[in-house]
Parts: structure tokens; sequence; C-alpha cells
């Protein structure tokens, strides 16, 4: 077995893939460098970032499939589910030895494989555009913690910048410890170790707007009064609002 | 002062949450102002104790009506709290909800106080500070009033993304009895106004003259099931035709939620309606996502839905002849028809089998419902032991193996009082 060691960024993956032509290895076995365990009877390869050989991949791969199954690839790649390299590198694999385009042979199990992956990565995707809960802090920027299943922050900026255009906001990831801030006009990443962290225990530090718990208790007593009890159906709300969400959902708070 | 308005926002969203539409999808409008919000593609931001989704802050602007509905909690003759919210409060709450991303836009709604048109002008005139003074790009939903005059409509249209008017009833016979200050003609006027004003706004739109965007949501309405007599026949007809000749967007069916002592209706503690509400919305589906015809789901000779199965199944169990289906070779159009193979599993299908003979094994990493696909395809089951399974039999194999996601304690159907 062939182990490629490589950093976790995007980048260093598709040089990854560059290096398997490359140097034709075959049985490899592509790990974040974080994740290996290490196996002294494996021949172990370190991909170093090299612009011009993760462009020539995404060339290739431009020729061969369509702008959606391209960031397919990317959204798959964000889910940072174990193993997904190496099925991320069949696909691509199957992807250049044929001729016609096989994008949609859902019956390879690559294929399968990966557009079931894209699936729970847009959910995730979607959940945080819905479940992002901001508050206003005493300057007027609006911030939210959030911790995904899978890395899809990269993925929603274009989201929350199109429809705040006009407000300044924070976006933190605690779990992978990046964020991003949009200051009015750019976004930008931000790796500082955000103080409220843990919004339970910094409530008091945090300097919010003076009517930001009056919005927030509106916002709870709103969705207490829209209840409808002879409907109630826990079931189907667990299912659409799972309980590792609530921490950061206003309304799922102690009432203020 | 903050008391106040948590009281008023409490009995008001009480009131409105009887109307079941909360879509803020199929909208287009765009944040090219950079000012706030856009409204494209919907987004549920959460969902109450009943699993139904929160996407809008709905909201009446008041409770207090001059009409006495019996289904309604805000009829006249109702003694309840009566609220209602200044112009500025509506404002307020939907631009500061919305800046926290709890919310996609407003869903305003209101009591009737004094006339239609007087009503209808201050539901505009929120729509119209929203838009035009908060700069805001959200989803707005206005309910169009009953007996509303045109040019208050054509304004409505200009800042809302979808105005909706609730038909209430199946039928006018039932209208007459539980709400009888409205008419129909009051509703279907409004509604053919919007209607033709939406075709007309899209025709100049194809000149290439840079026309506002009108009602870009489309309308939808709304009609109560389970507190009046009608068939699901009657409630889908209407509802066939409300797509085909109004071009509505979507209708909702509300399962009665007793609130009232009035001997017309359903008596307080008769359960909701909610495995029919349920069986009407998959027939919905069926009608504008699968291709059926109302006919093939319901007819005057079979004017119910089956509680026990879904529509799709029903249909496929009454036309076994149809089946089994070829999975490699069938049109998309009948695959879709196949029990337990939705509409992305079809499309699997029909990429999939380009590349390769599919087989049973195939078909089951494309998320299909084996337990009910496998009477339908030829496949899994061989064809001399299928010969011999009655659709009863199916039915029942499908029934036993499955469990149904509604408890017991949820009627099918309305008890008879």
């Amino acid at each position: 077995m062939q182990t490629i060691l490589y950093d976790g960024s995007y980048g260093e993956f598709l040089c990854a893939v560059f290096d398997v032509y490359d140097y034709k290895f075959v049985q490899v076995d592509v790990c974040t460098k974080d994740r290996f365990k290490g196996n002294i009877f494996d021949k172990v390869h370190h991909v170093h970032f090299n612009k011009e050989h993760s462009d020539r991949v995404l060339k290739g791969l431009k020729q061969k499939v369509s702008a959606e199954t391209l960031f397919d690839i990317y959204r798959a790649f964000l889910s940072e589910v174990e193993g997904i390299e190496n099925t991320l590198l069949r696909f691509i694999q199957y992807i250049y030895s044929n001729k016609n385009s096989v994008e949609k042979d859902f019956s390879h199990p690559a294929v399968i494989a990966i557009a079931d992956t894209v699936k729970k990565v847009r959910r995730e995707k979607h959940r945080m555009e819905a479940f992002i809960r901001f508050q206003k802090t005493k300057d007027g920027m609006f911030y939210a913690i959030i911790e995904p299943d899978y890395n899809v922050l990269p993925l929603i900026i274009r989201h929350f910048k199109n429809r705040y255009a006009d407000q300044r906001w924070i976006i933190y990831d605690t779990r992978r410890k990046f964020g991003i801030h949009y200051d009015g006009t750019n976004c930008s990443e931000i790796t500082i170790d955000f103080p409220a962290a843990n919004i339970e225990v910094n409530k008091d530090e945090t300097p919010l707007d003076e009517q930001e718990e009056l919005y927030q208790k509106l916002w709870q007593s709103y969705f207490k009064s829209i209840n409808i009890e002879a409907r109630k159906n826990t079931k189907l709300h667990l299912q659409h609002v799972p309980r590792r969400y609530w921490r950061y959902l206003t309304e799922k708070q102690v009432m203020l | 002062m903050n008391d106040r308005i948590q009281e008023k926002l409490s009995i008001l969203a009480d009131a409105a949450k009887y109307d079941v539409s909360c879509s803020s999808s199929g909208s287009k409008r765009k944040n090219d102002s950079k000012g706030l919000g856009n409204a494209s593609n919907g987004i549920c931001h959460t969902y109450t104790a009943d699993g139904r989704c929160v996407s809008l802050l709905k909201i009446l602007l008041t409770n207090h009506c001059i009409y006495d509905c019996a289904y309604c909690v805000s009829r006249k003759s109702n003694d309840i709290k009566r609220a209602a919210f200044t112009v500025q409060e509506v404002v307020d709450l939907t631009i500061n909800f919305y800046r926290r991303n709890y919310i996609e836009g407003l869903f305003l709604s209101s009591g009737i106080f004094s006339n239609a048109d007087y009503t209808m002008e201050r539901l505009v005139r929120i729509a119209k500070k929203l838009r035009l003074e908060e700069n805001f790009n959200g989803y707005i939903h206005l309910k169009s009033i009953p007996g509303a005059s045109d040019e208050l409509l054509a304004e409505a249209g200009l800042y809302a993304d979808r105005l909706s008017m609730n038909i209430e009833m199946p039928t006018e016979t039932s209208l007459k009895l539980l709400a009888p200050d409205k008419k129909r003609e009051d509703m279907i006027k409004p509604m053919t106004f919007v209607k033709n004003a939406i075709i007309a706004n899209r025709g100049e739109k194809q000149l290439r003259v840079k026309k506002p965007l009108f009602v870009p949501a489309g309308q939808s309405t709304q009609m109560v099931i389970g507190a009046t007599p009608e068939s699901d026949w009657q409630i889908l007809k209407l509802s066939d035709g409300f797509y085909k000749h109004f071009n509505l967007k979507r209708v909702y069916y509300s399962g009665y939620v007793p609130i009232s002592n009035d001997n017309r209706l359903p008596a307080f503690g008769t359960p909701v309606p909610m495995v029919r509400e349920n069986r009407l919305y998959q027939a919905d589906w069926l009608m504008r996502f699968y291709g059926y015809g109302v006919d093939e789901i319901v007819s005057a000779d079979d004017p119910f839905l089956d509680m026990q199965i879904d529509p799709k199944l029903n249909w496929a169990l009454k036309n076994l002849h149809q089946f089994p289906v070829d999975i490699n070779k069938a049109d998309l159009s009948i695959i879709k028809r196949i029990p337990g193979i939705g509409l992305q599993s079809a499309y699997k299908i029909f990429e999939a089998r380009k590349f390769t003979r599919l087989t049973w094994d195939h078909l089951k990493k494309f998320n299909i419902a084996a337990n009910r696909a496998q009477y339908f395809v030829n496949l899994k089951i061989d064809d001399w032991l299928r010969k011999d399974y009655s659709p009863q039999q199916i039915k029942n194999f499908i029934l036993s193996a499955g469990n149904s996601k509604f408890a017991s304690n949820h009627s099918p159907q309305l008890s008879l009082f």
C-alpha cells in the first residue's frame, strides 16, 4: 500500500491526485497528516503544494465534466469524511479513464458515493443558511457561532454576503477554528480565538447591543405562539431540527 | 412598552398561525442596491414543535374583524383579546428579525377592519415602506383581502413577492354556511385580476422593456379540510382548476383545528385530520410534479383517498396491468410512477442505465423504498410468483412490512359529531 500524506487543503489534495499519475502509484491511500496513524510497512509519499500541478488536474477535469460536477468534487471534499480522498481519487480516475462523459454513471460505486456525500454536504450548507443566528454587538457587528458537521463555511459565504450586504458580520466555526468576517465590502478569513466561542458562558462579557435581548425575547415569544398544540409531532420536529443544532438556536434557549 | 409589543406579537402571531403557507421560494428578488436581503430559494429557519416550517414572520396586522366566520379564531363573536400593530412596529420587527437571520421575510395578513380596501391599503403601506424606505429585498407575502379594489392589488403586486387569497371552503355551499359574510366571487375576482396582471407583466418583459417585478412568486390559496363534508374528489378538482386556470403556485390544505363550540363545526377535542391532510398534499404533489391527472387519483365513483396507503401506491395497485416496469427500458414518465421510487431515484435510474444494465443492487443504492418498489419492477420478484399476487395481497405485504409514520392517536377521518 502506498500512503500519500497531504495537509488537508483542497490545493494539496489536487496535487496528490497529480502525484498519483506522475509517480504511477497504484493501491494508494490518500490521507491527511493529522489523521495518519502510521504503519511501518507502508511506503509514505509527502505531497508538496505546486500550483501548476493542481491547475493541471483542474484543467483536465474541466475538459471532462460539467462545472456543476467539478464543484461537486469540491463539495464532497469539504465533507472531510474519513476516506473521502480515496473515493474522490477513484471518481477522478474513472472520469480520466473514459473518453465519454461518465459523471452521471450512478451504477459506478465511486459516482454514487460522491453523489450521496454531496447530498449530505448540501443539506448541511442549507441548514447553516437556515440555523445561523446573529447577535448584534454594541459596535453594530452581527456575529454567529456555528459547529457544522461538514466544513460548509466556505460554501455559505456568498449567500450571506449577498443577503447582508449592508451590515458587518462574522460567522465563526468553533469546531474548525476559523471564521469569515465581512466588513461591509469584502469578506476575509479570520482565525482569532473568538471571545464568544461559548455564548452561554460568556453572555455577561459579550458587549451586546442594548436591543439585542429584546429581539431575542420577541423571537422566542413568537416561536412559542405559533405552535399548535393539537398538532404536536415531536418526531417530525426532531427530523427537521436535530438536537445537535439547538445549542445555537435562539428559540431553543431558555426564555429570557 | 417592550411588554406591550411582546403581548401584541403573541396575540397576532397566535391568530395568524392557522394560515398554513410559509413558503418563501419561487421569487427572484435580488439585492442589487446593496440594501438588506434577497428572496430566492426559500429557507425554513426553524420548525415548530408540530413540525411545520417557519420561514416567515407570519402575523396579522390586527385581529379585530367585522366578519363572523365560524371556523376562524378571530371571528367577531369570539371573546378574545384584540390587538393591532402600528406600521412602524411591523417594519421594526421584520427588519430586526431578518438581520438576525431568524426569517426570510414577512407574511402579513389581517382581520377586516372597516372595509376591504381600508384593510388592504394598510397592508400595502407596510410593504411599500419596507421596500422603499428600508431598502428591504427579503420575501414579502401579502394577503389579498376579499373584495379589495384592482388599484390596491396592482400596487400590492409591486411590493409583494406573493399574494394569496384563501378560498377557505371547498364549496360555495360550505362557505355560505360557515362564513355568511364572505362571497366566493369577492375572492375569485381579485385572484383573476392578479393572474391577468402577472401575465401582462410577463408579456411586457418579453418586449425587453425594463419592468419592475410583479408578484414574482405568484399566487396561492388555502382551504380548510375536515370542517365540512366535501370529498377529496371535490377538493382536488378545485385545486386542479386553480392550477390550470389561475396559474396558482400552491394550494394549501389546512386540517381543521377545533377552536369553537359552534354546532356547525366538529366539536372541541375532535382530532385534527392530519393523515387526510397529508394524503391531500401527496395527491397535490402527484398532480404538480409527477404528471398525474386529477381523475387518475380520485373520481366521482371513488371520491375519497385511501388513508392507509399513499395515492401513488393506490394508483399502482389499481393499475397492476401496467406493471412490472422494465427499469432498463421504460419511459421516465412511467418510472416516476413506480411506488417507492421518487423523482431523484428516477433520475438516477434514467442516467445510470445509459452505462450499464441495472440490477436490483444498483437500485437499492439509489435510495429507493425497496419495500414498495420490489412489487412493481422487473428485477426482484419472479414473474411467475408475481402473477399470483392480488392488489389486496400486495397492499397487505407492504402495510405489514412498513411502520406507518402516523401514530395511532391521529384519527384518519373526521369523526362525526
